[in-house]
């Protein structure tokens, strides 16, 4: 790394005067009155609770919230003095999904992107894009195909992007929510080199604060009700406001997750529900991703799928709810929970799926089919063709317990990502399935999210619902589950876990 | 196979600017359309053997990528010499099939015409990388930027779309749904895939301007894409194969132009 490579960009100025957005056919404003001043070099950790228009002021100095049809502004926001639309490429925003981040088909061409839209010469972009992969450690061939790569591979080449147009204002907006631990780690380090070779302004927007709590300097937090709530160095801020933080779903380090042990669970764990003699899982046909899978799904009790990165926890999680079909040997369902259905779920009919495996995907915009929040939720009862009366009162109690029922007739599209993710654990619930399969379900979640899921399958679990959840969330397998089945590369073990059940303190 | 990482070789051919085989395929297929005849295909064809092995794709690949051709242009033909127009001497009648003179001629000049056009369009098209492809048609097509860069960038969209799709039909059947009714199903999860494919794009083009896309600043490129020698060599060929094929044709007097 040589210093001109990214010393040579001095940081941006920002300051906010009075600033307000409010998006396009909205009545609320997304910010508003909000008055900011952040020095050149700064290093700024964004926080607020969901919908205190922390990515909105990120977009705005991006410069990429768009003209008048999106939306309306007020007051002044200012990066190095002027507009952020009025000088392009001052300010690199990183964003938080990876798939749509990366534009072109190569590497060295993907992060070559930013400077020929900024009009750098052909030489010195090579230069640049040769710099910024060094910088964030991707050690790949300009030709290597982006396809192929993993989550934090994809935010730590959009990265080097952002860098090879030497922005004096570095952005990330979540950056890591969407990544499992690896990844997390990955652009976390990618980062830290970043900084210490940069003069750059750095924002991060980010829930889980012990990520980023050593690299920044300062933490703002934006209030919701427009304005900051507070403001100055990282430990003072996170002291005084912990509390009213960790409420409103930031993680604070040091402050566990707000739930204590309350007691073992009595587990019925003694029936099985489903075997799987001599499993192979595939997604397709042709590629076995593993075989000799032996495991039991027990009544009552939650089982854990973990293991790295395409060891094929998701296709065998799929595999036991009877989605996709085993490559070899079988799942077989007991007949007290077949039920008079055949033994193998994959051979069951969709209805007959409903009130014995419901399955949570993990990205709920797949699975919604409705236009309303309780339309969606009463798509399960009507397939089983329940009672009108029966349905409504089923949906007003599931909307009531996920706290959803303020959104019962909006539009499932347009609710917050925790609000997606109760919607969706909502429309299994509302068939009461006996077996519970999720994937990732805390993925990308903040602390209030993440504690109404464990609350809420612990409860289920009292009742008697088994669970099976695919997850990378160490906090959250030891919160809620009795055991845990590894994948590891080709073949899986099921460990006992020591567990106990949790309740809100 | 990925639709934009193609195969990728180091025979001429893969390094012939994708316009120049744009340009000359459209140049071919653009002259054979003109007539029916067997002549001029079977020429046209004849020349296209020689060039298509002097390109340099194996046997194995040649006949892979150009199966569909080969299933397509007898079954066409098939088509013709059974029902084609009737003319001279009847070979064979039974109900509407009617094979002639007239229709087993045409049979075989729609086979023949259908490989000639179809067999150097799939073998120049299977060796196009469609990056180098959009910096031609920006850079010496000089075609907009934001229109072949956006173009580009959907492109790679398709593979995500791919996997929604299955999710999609397997959340249908968690959600209880996925009874009955194939066809009603397959609209509401084509719908279903519209609205996910939307705010894919809308990401995608807010991390596009978020690395400057649009800036009001004149472009570089960093890939530069040049039309040369061999460029215009190729496109010589494929203009010399078409009047070759033209003039035989005249020549023999079986040039027979559709438009009259």
């Amino acid at each position: 790394m040589t210093p001109a490579a990214a010393g040579s960009v001095s940081g941006a100025s920002v300051v906010a005067r009075g600033w307000g957005w409010r998006h396009a056919g909205r009545r609320r404003w997304a910010v508003d009155g909000l008055d900011l001043r952040i020095e050149p070099g700064e290093r700024v950790l964004l926080l607020g609770a969901s919908g205190a228009g922390k990515s909105t002021l990120l977009h705005a100095l991006a410069g990429v919230l768009g003209g008048e049809e999106e939306g309306e502004q007020r007051g002044h926001l200012l990066v190095n003095g002027a507009e952020p639309t009025a000088e392009r490429g001052q300010a690199g925003l990183l964003l938080q999904d990876p798939d749509s981040q990366v534009i072109l088909a190569r590497v060295g061409d993907d992060v070559a992107f930013g400077c020929e839209n900024l009009g750098v010469p052909r030489d010195e972009i090579w230069r640049r894009v040769t710099d910024a992969l060094r910088m964030v450690g991707l050690n790949l061939p300009l030709g290597h195909p982006t396809s192929a790569l993993s989550g934090g591979q994809k935010q730590r080449l959009a990265l080097a992007g952002v860098l090879a147009m030497r922005p004096g204002l570095l952005l990330l907006d979540e950056p890591t929510a969407n990544l499992d631990p690896e990844g997390v780690l990955e652009v976390r380090e990618s980062v830290a080199r970043v900084l210490e070779n940069s003069e750059a302004t750095f924002i991060v927007i980010e829930h889980r604060v012990a990520v980023w709590q050593s690299l920044v300097n300062r933490v703002i937090v934006l209030d919701a009700a427009g304005g900051v709530l507070a403001d100055g160095h990282p430990d003072d801020v996170l002291t005084s406001q912990g509390e009213r933080l960790a409420a409103a779903g930031v993680w604070v380090p040091g402050r566990g997750s707000g739930l204590v042990a309350a007691g073992r669970r009595t587990s019925s764990g003694t029936t099985p529900l489903l075997r799987t003699p001599g499993l192979a899982i595939a997604r397709t046909k042709a590629e076995i991703i593993a075989r000799d899978l032996e495991l039991d799904v027990l009544a009552g009790t939650a089982l854990a799928l973990t293991g790295p990165n395409g060891a094929g926890k998701s296709t065998l999680a799929l595999t036991l709810a009877g989605l996709l079909k085993p490559a070899g040997g079988a799942v077989l369902a007991s007949p007290e929970f077949a039920d008079g259905a055949d033994p193998e779920p994959i051979r069951w009919r969709s209805r007959q799926l409903l009130s014995r495996i419901g399955t949570v995907f993990q990205d709920p915009e797949h699975q919604f089919v409705a236009a309303t929040v309780r339309a969606e939720l009463a798509v399960g009862p009507r397939a089983l063709k329940r009672p009108e009366a029966a349905v409504t009162a089923r949906v007003d109690e599931v909307l009531q317990r996920l706290r959803l029922d303020h959104l019962a007739e909006a539009n499932p599209f347009t609710l917050s990502g925790g609000e997606k993710r109760r919607l969706s654990v909502g429309t299994v619930l509302a068939t009461q399935p006996q077996l519970l399969v999720l994937d990732e379900p805390t993925f990308g979640q903040d602390l209030r999210t993440w504690r109404e899921i464990v609350v809420l399958l612990d409860e289920l679990l009292r009742e008697g619902t088994a669970v099976v959840a695919v997850s990378h969330d160490a906090d959250f397998v030891a919160a809620v589950f009795d055991r845990e089945f590894r994948l590891a590369g080709r073949t899986g073990a099921a460990a006992p876990l020591i567990t106990s059940g949790v309740v809100p303190r | 196979m990925s639709l934009i990482a193609p195969p990728r070789g180091d025979r001429a051919i893969f390094r012939i600017n994708p316009v120049a085989k744009l340009a000359s395929a459209l140049l071919l297929a653009g002259v054979l359309i003109l007539t029916i005849d067997w002549v001029s295909a079977a020429v046209a064809l004849a020349c296209e053997f020689v060039l298509v092995f002097w390109a340099g794709l194996s046997l194995k690949s040649f006949v892979l990528r150009t199966l569909p051709v080969w299933i397509a242009a007898p079954t066409a033909g098939l088509t013709t010499l059974l029902y084609g127009q009737p003319a001279g001497a009847v070979y064979w009648a039974f109900g509407l099939v009617n094979v002639t003179e007239g229709s087993l001629e045409l049979a075989i000049a729609t086979t023949l015409r259908i490989l000639a056009i179809g067999l150097p369009s799939v073998v120049l098209f299977v060796t196009v990388d469609p990056t180098d492809l959009a910096d031609g048609l920006a850079q010496v097509v000089k075609l907009p930027a934001r229109f072949v860069l956006g173009g580009l960038a959907g492109l790679r969209l398709v593979g995500l779309f791919l996997g929604d799709w299955r999710a999609l039909e397997l959340a249908r059947r968690a959600r209880g749904i996925a009874d009955g009714g194939a066809g009603r199903r397959l609209l509401s999860q084509a719908f279903a895939l519209l609205v996910l494919s939307i705010r894919r794009g809308s990401k995608l083009a807010t991390a596009m301007e978020a690395r400057g896309f649009g800036a009001p600043v004149q472009r570089t490129w960093a890939r530069e894409s040049t039309f040369r020698g061999r460029e215009v060599a190729l496109i010589g060929i494929g203009l010399a194969v078409a009047l070759l094929a033209v003039g035989v044709s005249v020549a023999l007097g079986s040039w027979n132009f559709v438009l009259t």
